[in-house]
């Protein structure tokens, strides 16, 4: 197993290499630079500041300084906020994005998976269907619908929560965020639940169990369930590196300080070092959690085995 | 034998809803089970034999529903409450299942599984527990129990895990066992071993055990009574033995002269030799890849020899993995092999997919299932002819449609049928369609892999029956691929016995069946053909 | 228990006539299909019959509430009137209101001009302004004008204009864009997945691994880059979005592609000898279809979704064109003071997104039965 995880880290080299260098080399390519669009620059500032940046440079070699710097952690100076360094811009947006992106997850998995356990258990009875409406539309309705009605019912007609704002990440200021991070989810998790659990407990073992006169607890727990989280498992191994590094929708409707918008902004000012520590932080998120799940697996399902 | 009536069912009924309406399964039959016997319920698929226990043991799919009653000693399983149901179900009356690969919980090592139910029925401890599963697994003759008590599923041949099944169901002294086809997904010499264990268990416990069977051999060694199921229907009961000898009812009757009968002589021998396999060797990589190390080399098929005659009819017997498919695909050049493959004089060996073109429609392959190999979106009409549109491009649709219809003619359908789908039809009836496919283009020689396994035992007979017309009307040689000794025996005029892609034994069938030389050969033949046997030991 | 009586009829039912059968009994299916094409009618034929341009400016009409009545309300007669004299620089003496038209009496410390009646013209609320009469020192007069009736079923925008045709306009780019970037979506996904499901071996381990690479690149991303490489164009934007969302279909197709590879049905045409061409003309081209169908319905509204979020983000459509994420976007910046902005075109996106979506789930349920 240890010998696997090093295999694992070690393979992921080469792939964080492939997306770096893909990425570096498509935003170069684009039309535009960094300090185009700032009006009023003088064509001597402009060069004054393309050269502080090594954006001069022959391409090859900026990359290759690009690639040093990264090795020694450093994402370098972000151009558009020049008072900041990527380093320092996730270090301030990052923590917001992983709590409201870990709470989501968590509400997600928890109430899905309930729902989905509730449904499969009362298949084509009055719950089940209710769970089905509810995971049709939680998962048909777009984020940015859903946002704007909670902050229409909550915010305006009702008074309950704020329309938006970080508020210092007080909690009242979290829950229309988090709600609307993790409605999608929780469709998509209790879904997946119903239908794994359904397969599940149509399984040969499960008749062999109810066949053995064990109690339903044991039949539905014990044997059915532990079988139906894997589907479970691999889908929130992805759904989480999505969610921790920020949702550009909900940080954008709810004024959040995250990371979500860090990426569409600085695409669309060719912050070329910002953009490039997005794309490599996004990626660190989904190796890391694809490992996790690769891992949680072999803990789950004994027939995996990696040697 | 028999003691007092233990199980009573009582004009059961189960109905399944689904989309086209209600089916009624099983439609009000009345059985019981005395202390200590072996009862076997014999139908064919779709008889509703299975889902007579299954109702019993409340263990129905969710669209199912029962009526009527099964009383064990007294309650009615039928309306008892759930935990009281549980007090019978896996302690007093306890069930082992036709599927051993999937029937045991994968995620769960065996020693836990076996403790399970002996701690909820006993409530014995943990240690105490495990004593008892260790027993079992001595008593189902598990070499090595301890260490399979920590093994899981996935470990364990399918052989062992039907052992295992049985060590669970056994483990609360029940006493009623019920075996639905505990044997039919195993291996012939595996099949008897379990059998043979069935039986020494009962003699040593005393307990009760209903068969759920379409196999006749087993019912015939093994049951003291029968009853004979058709369509939901119980048609005729009665003790085994008055009931082989003196069977009443007409579909009684028919499954039991449904043992495919007949011998085939041997071409001339100075018939040519059609089909001439030498030193034929196939070899599968296994695994391997980019970071994973040199694949593993599988010899699916050793240097094998095979001489096909005009008119002859070899039969290639083995067990699942021996390669006899695999050697039938290899000759006909549906795969790549070494060694020398003549056909009627011309070096097959070095062929390539162009030059064998012309010589697929004289060399032609049958397969054993017969649902997966006809297309689903095409025509009866569209699959059987699809042969001519290659070898005999000139044809118009309309004299295609001509040689269709002799065809269907030929293997005894409707020649209405070409209209219509694949999935309009039963089993029997498709294989049908799969050999007036291989039929129309008249070739010389046909290679059947086992072509009525996927069958009942009564169609299996008109499948035989129907191959033998055909290569008596146009001289064929066949090359019958076959697990089934009965049917090989029915079909072949020669026979090759494989184990692990070698020859263990060829000769000429009578030879073959009525002295075996060797062991395995033995084995095979006692496994399948000795119906004292079992009487003998029990 | 021959099976080989068969007196059948003479025609049998494929398996795409008893999917239909089945769809057809699929109620929320049916039900959605016919919604699907109003819905699509309504949005191609609705802005030729709607009485506004979905560009046209009303001044008089900034986020107007949406009503069944007509416009003006009577106090906003006054209120119109008012700018349009001012705009003439001259004062109102007294007014009245006549049926259908308005009587206005100004005055001027200056003679009145005639031609200044247009002003009333030029206004939202009015038409046919005439003089009716001038005093003799010229200095008043009395004018009258119809009351312009207006409907605005769903109400005006920030600045004035129709909702319900900019609504219908954007639906019809909506659609056009789902329906286009999901054909190329398929398309593409198709000849890709296919060629790696019949190439197999080493090409396929190669493509796949590209489409995994593709996978982990993040999403967004790629989207932007196409937008960015592309311009904000609505042509080529609908092949940004189809370029992206293709890995999915290549995945779906080279899976079937290997699965249908390895049916028996396959392996006895190879044994009949047909060609590489008939095997994939008759056996896998016909089988394949089926979960193409199936996934591009379930693609549209993917792609319908995609669109509404890059126009959400400012990098879709543009100004004046609209679609329904622009009006979204415009409508949860508004909430506040005119909700019917969100309202109006969330209804249309969100409820074309169900319907697309249980009709792809009745065409899984019929055409692979299995699953239920």
């Amino acid at each position: 197993m240890f010998v696997y995880v090093i295999r694992r880290l070690l393979t992921a080299i080469p792939t964080l290499f492939v997306i770096v260098t893909l990425a570096f080399f498509l935003i170069r390519i684009a039309p535009g630079g960094p300090f185009n669009q700032e009006r009023g620059l003088s064509p001597e500032i402009k060069a004054n500041l393309e050269a502080q940046f090594g954006l001069g440079d022959p391409l090859w070699l900026q990359y290759v300084n690009y690639l040093k710097n990264l090795l020694h952690g450093n994402f370098g100076p972000s151009y558009n906020l020049p008072d900041f360094t990527v380093t320092e811009l996730f270090a301030k947006g990052l923590p917001i994005s992983i709590q409201l992106g870990f709470s989501a997850l968590a509400l997600a998995l928890f109430i899905g998976g309930i729902l989905g356990i509730v449904a499969a258990l009362n298949q084509n009875k009055a719950g089940d269907y209710s769970v089905i409406a509810l995971a049709t539309a939680g998962s048909t309705i777009p984020t940015f619908v859903i946002a704007p009605v909670i902050q229409l019912l909550f915010g305006l007609t009702w008074k309950l929560l704020p329309i938006g704002g970080w508020g210092d990440g007080a909690l009242i200021n979290k829950i229309g965020p988090i709600l609307t991070l993790s409605l999608p989810q929780i469709a998509i998790v209790a879904r997946l639940m119903r239908g794994s659990m359904i397969e599940s407990l149509r399984s040969n073992h499960i008749r062999t169990a109810r066949a053995l006169g064990l109690s339903d607890w044991s039949v539905v727990v014990k044997h059915a369930l532990r079988g139906a989280v894997l589907p479970i498992v691999s889908y929130a191994g992805p759904a989480a590196a999505a969610l921790l590094t920020g949702s550009i929708i909900v940080e954008t409707i709810f004024a959040i300080p995250g990371v979500g918008r860090y990426f569409v902004d600085a695409a669309l000012n060719r912050d070329y070092t910002l953009v490039m520590g997005t794309v490599v932080v996004i990626a660190l998120f989904t190796i890391a959690f694809n490992l996790i799940v690769d891992i949680l697996y072999a803990f789950f399902d004994p027939r995996v085995r990696y040697d | 034998m028999a003691g007092e009536t233990i199980l009573s069912v009582k004009d059961l009924r189960v109905r399944f809803r689904t989309l086209d309406g209600a089916v009624e399964a099983v439609k009000g039959i009345n059985l019981h089970v005395d202390a200590g016997e072996t009862v076997a319920v014999v139908g064919e698929s779709g008889s509703g034999k299975s889902q007579t226990m299954m109702a019993a043991m409340s263990l129905l799919a969710s669209n199912g529903e029962a009526t009527g009653a099964v009383d064990y000693r007294g309650k009615n399983l039928l309306t008892l409450g759930k935990s009281e149901l549980n007090k019978v179900r896996g302690r007093k009356i306890s069930m082992i299942f036709q599927e051993p690969m999937t029937s045991l919980d994968p995620l769960y090592t065996i020693g836990n599984q076996l403790m399970e139910p002996i701690r909820r029925h006993r409530g014995l401890d943990a240690k105490a527990a495990r004593a008892e599963a260790l027993r079992l697994l001595e008593l189902v003759k598990i070499p090595d129990p301890e260490r399979r008590l920590k093994s899981y599923p996935h470990e364990m041949s399918g052989g062992q895990r039907q052992r295992v099944m049985i060590a669970m169901a056994l483990a609360n002294d029940p006493d009623i066992l019920i075996a639905d086809e505990p044997t039919t997904a195993l291996d012939v010499t595996i099949q008897a071993q379990i059998l043979m264990l069935l039986a020494e268990l009962q003699r040593k416990l005393g307990m009760a055990i209903v068969f759920i069977t379409h196999d006749l051999g087993i019912v015939r060694r093994f049951a003291d009574r029968v009853y004979v199921m058709r369509s939901g229907e119980v048609v005729e009961e009665g003790k085994a033995d008055e009931l082989f000898a003196n069977p009443q009812h007409d579909y009684t009757k028919m499954l039991l002269a449904a043992e495919p009968t007949g011998r085939k002589a041997a071409p001339p021998d100075n018939a040519p030799i059609l089909l001439d396999g030498r030193n034929v060797e196939v070899e599968f990589k296994i695994g391997g890849g980019f970071l994973a190390g040199p694949p593993m080399l599988l010899k699916a098929v050793d240097h094998i020899s095979v001489a096909l005659k005009r008119g002859q009819t070899i039969g290639i017997v083995g067990e699942s993995g021996s390669g006899k498919s695999t050697l039938g695909r290899a000759l006909l050049r549906l795969l790549p092999s070494e060694g020398s493959i003549h056909f009627g004089g011309q070096d097959l060996s070095k062929a390539d997919k162009s030059e064998m073109r012309p010589l697929r429609r004289e060399l032609q392959l049958v397969f054993q299932d017969p649902f997966g190999s006809l297309s689903p979106r095409m025509t009866v009409g569209q699959i059987i002819t699809e042969g001519l549109l290659v070898h005999e491009p000139s044809l118009s649709g309309k004299e295609r449609d001509a040689r269709a219809v002799e065809a269907l003619r030929e293997v005894g359908l409707d020649p209405a049928a070409r209209n219509r789908y694949p999935h309009e039809f039963s089993g029997g009836q498709r294989q049908r369609i799969a050999i007036a496919r291989a039929m129309i283009l008249k070739p010389k020689v046909v290679v059947l892999d086992e072509p009525t396994s996927a069958l009942d035992r009564s169609v299996q007979k008109q499948i035989v029956e129907l191959l033998r017309k055909l290569q008596a009307d146009h001289d064929l040689s066949y090359l019958f691929i076959s697990h089934d000794l009965a049917v090989v025996r029915a079909m072949s005029d020669y026979i090759i016995v494989m184990k692990q892609g070698k020859i263990v034994e060829e000769g000429p069938t009578e030879a073959i069946f009525g002295d075996p030389r060797e062991t395995y050969t033995k084995t095979l033949m006692a496994a399948a053909i000795d119906e004292t046997k079992f009487r003998q030991s029990a | 228990m021959t099976d080989t009586a068969i007196t059948a009829p003479v025609v049998g039912r494929s398996l795409w006539g008893d999917a239909w059968a089945r769809l057809k009994a699929n109620k929320a299916a049916m039900f959605s299909l016919f919604y699907l094409i109003a819905m699509s009618v309504v949005c191609i034929v609705g802005p030729y019959f709607v009485p506004h341009q979905y560009t046209t400016i009303y001044a008089d009409y900034v986020r107007t509430p949406p009503s069944f009545s007509a416009y003006p309300k009577p106090e906003m007669i006054e209120t119109a009137m008012n700018d349009a004299v001012r705009r003439m620089r001259v004062d109102v003496k007294e007014w009245r209101q006549e049926d259908e038209r308005v009587f206005i009496t100004v005055t001027s410390a200056k003679p009145l001009d005639a031609r200044n009646i247009r002003y009333l013209d030029r206004s939202d609320t009015f038409d046919n302004a005439k003089l009716e009469s001038t005093s003799a020192d010229g200095l008043s007069a009395v004018m009258s004008a119809t009351i312009k009736q207006q409907y605005f079923f769903f109400g005006t925008d920030n600045t004035g204009r129709d909702l319900l045709s900019r609504t219908l306009m954007a639906g019809r780019i909506s659609l056009a864009i789902g329906l286009l970037a999901g054909i190329v979506a398929v398309v593409i996904g198709v000849v890709y997945g296919a060629t790696a499901g019949f190439m197999g071996g080493k090409t396929d381990e190669v493509m796949m691994r590209i489409v995994d690479v593709l996978y982990s690149l993040p999403f967004i991303f790629f989207v932007i880059m196409l937008v960015v490489f592309f311009g904000r164009n609505f042509v080529l934007m609908f092949l940004a979005v189809g370029a992206v969302l293709w890995l999915d279909m290549a995945r779906i197709v080279r899976g079937q592609a290997l699965s249908i590879r390895r049916q028996e049905y396959v392996q006895a045409a190879e044994a009949l000898g047909v060609r590489s061409r008939g095997i994939v003309q008759r056996h896998v081209i016909p089988n394949l279809l089926g979960p193409v169908v199936i996934y591009m319905t379930l693609l549209v509204p993917q792609v319908i979704i995609l669109e509404s979020f890059l126009s959400f983000l400012g990098l879709g459509v543009q100004e004046p064109m609209t679609s329904w994420g622009v009006l979204i976007s415009a409508g949860a910046k508004n909430i506040g003071t005119a909700n019917w902005l969100l309202l109006f075109p969330a209804f249309f996106l969100v409820s074309t997104l169900f319907a697309l979506n249980f009709i792809g789930d009745g065409l899984r349920d019929a055409l692979d039965p299995k699953d239920r």
